[in-house]
């Protein structure tokens, strides 16, 4: 089995919303833990709020209602009103690895009269793969994620 | 939750991805799982169903034991659990975005 050639597409959505791009990237980032779905977290206690910090080089956590931060990864960019690029360091294992890199990038488009284009690409997500590999290798177990990385493979 | 997705509404558990990282490290059987969770083995077992439902993981006898491992073919469907994630956060931000101009200009 190969695993250099294992590209999964990247994840791309788009949506538009009633607001300028400078007010649109407001609300995604200042106003994350206000509109993000409180069922998406990976900390053990229930999602009390979560947080993109506003720089370059910032942190992008949650906070659970024990108190608890859990690491999502950082802010690889911050270019408002245009851009955001996020590291999102969660491994298909649902943990963060500070030394996994998938990449976040939401993009903010003027879109005619107070609308805005928001474009947002998940991507080099075979790094979830590789990841997978690493955590293969060091456990020396002959199961589990051969497969996985094949699954990524026919996912292409 | 609304999302009509197996493999996410099985991954929404704590349990459960607890139970998908022990697999993980390879193929197990239920009491291997079950050693050092704080949940009971039948619960485990009861997880182990749901991931199996939800695609995530497959089961095979071996003598008196059944032996589940990740299914290669549920990581595939992973990626497509990103992507209706996703899906369900952009509009998150959606409705907000919407509520807040609906707020500055009710009339709007």
């Amino acid at each position: 089995m190969t695993t250099a050639t294992i590209r999964p597409a990247p994840v791309r959505k788009s949506i538009t919303v009633p607001a300028s791009p400078e007010r649109a990237f407001e609300v995604f980032t200042a106003r994350f833990g206000a509109w993000w779905p409180r069922s998406h977290h990976i900390g053990a206690s229930a999602l009390a709020s979560a947080v993109i910090e506003p720089r370059a080089g910032g942190r992008w956590y949650e906070v659970g209602e024990d108190g608890a931060e859990c690491d999502w990864g950082d802010v690889l960019a911050w270019e408002p009103p245009s851009r955001l690029l996020l590291a999102w360091r969660i491994g298909a294992d649902w943990k963060h690895h500070p030394d996994l890199l998938t990449e976040v990038e939401v993009t903010f488009t003027a879109a005619g009269a107070g609308a805005t284009r928001v474009d947002l690409e998940h991507r080099l997500l075979e790094r979830m793969g590789e990841d997978a590999q690493r955590v293969r290798d060091s456990v020396d177990s002959d199961g589990g994620w051969g497969g996985i990385l094949k699954s990524y493979a026919d996912a292409i | 939750m609304a999302y009509g997705n197996a493999a996410f509404a099985a991954l929404a558990d704590p349990t459960r991805r607890r139970v998908l990282e022990r697999l993980a490290a390879g193929p197990k059987a239920v009491g291997e799982i079950a050693d050092g969770l704080p949940v009971s083995r039948p619960a485990v077992s009861q997880h182990l169903k749901v991931l199996k439902e939800a695609g995530l993981v497959t089961d095979r006898a071996e003598g008196a034991r059944r032996i589940y491992a990740i299914d290669p073919a549920g990581l595939g469907a992973m990626r497509a659990w990103l992507d209706q994630f996703w899906d369900a956060a952009l509009s998150a931000f959606q409705a907000e975005v919407e509520r807040l101009a609906m707020e500055e200009d009710p009339k709007a």
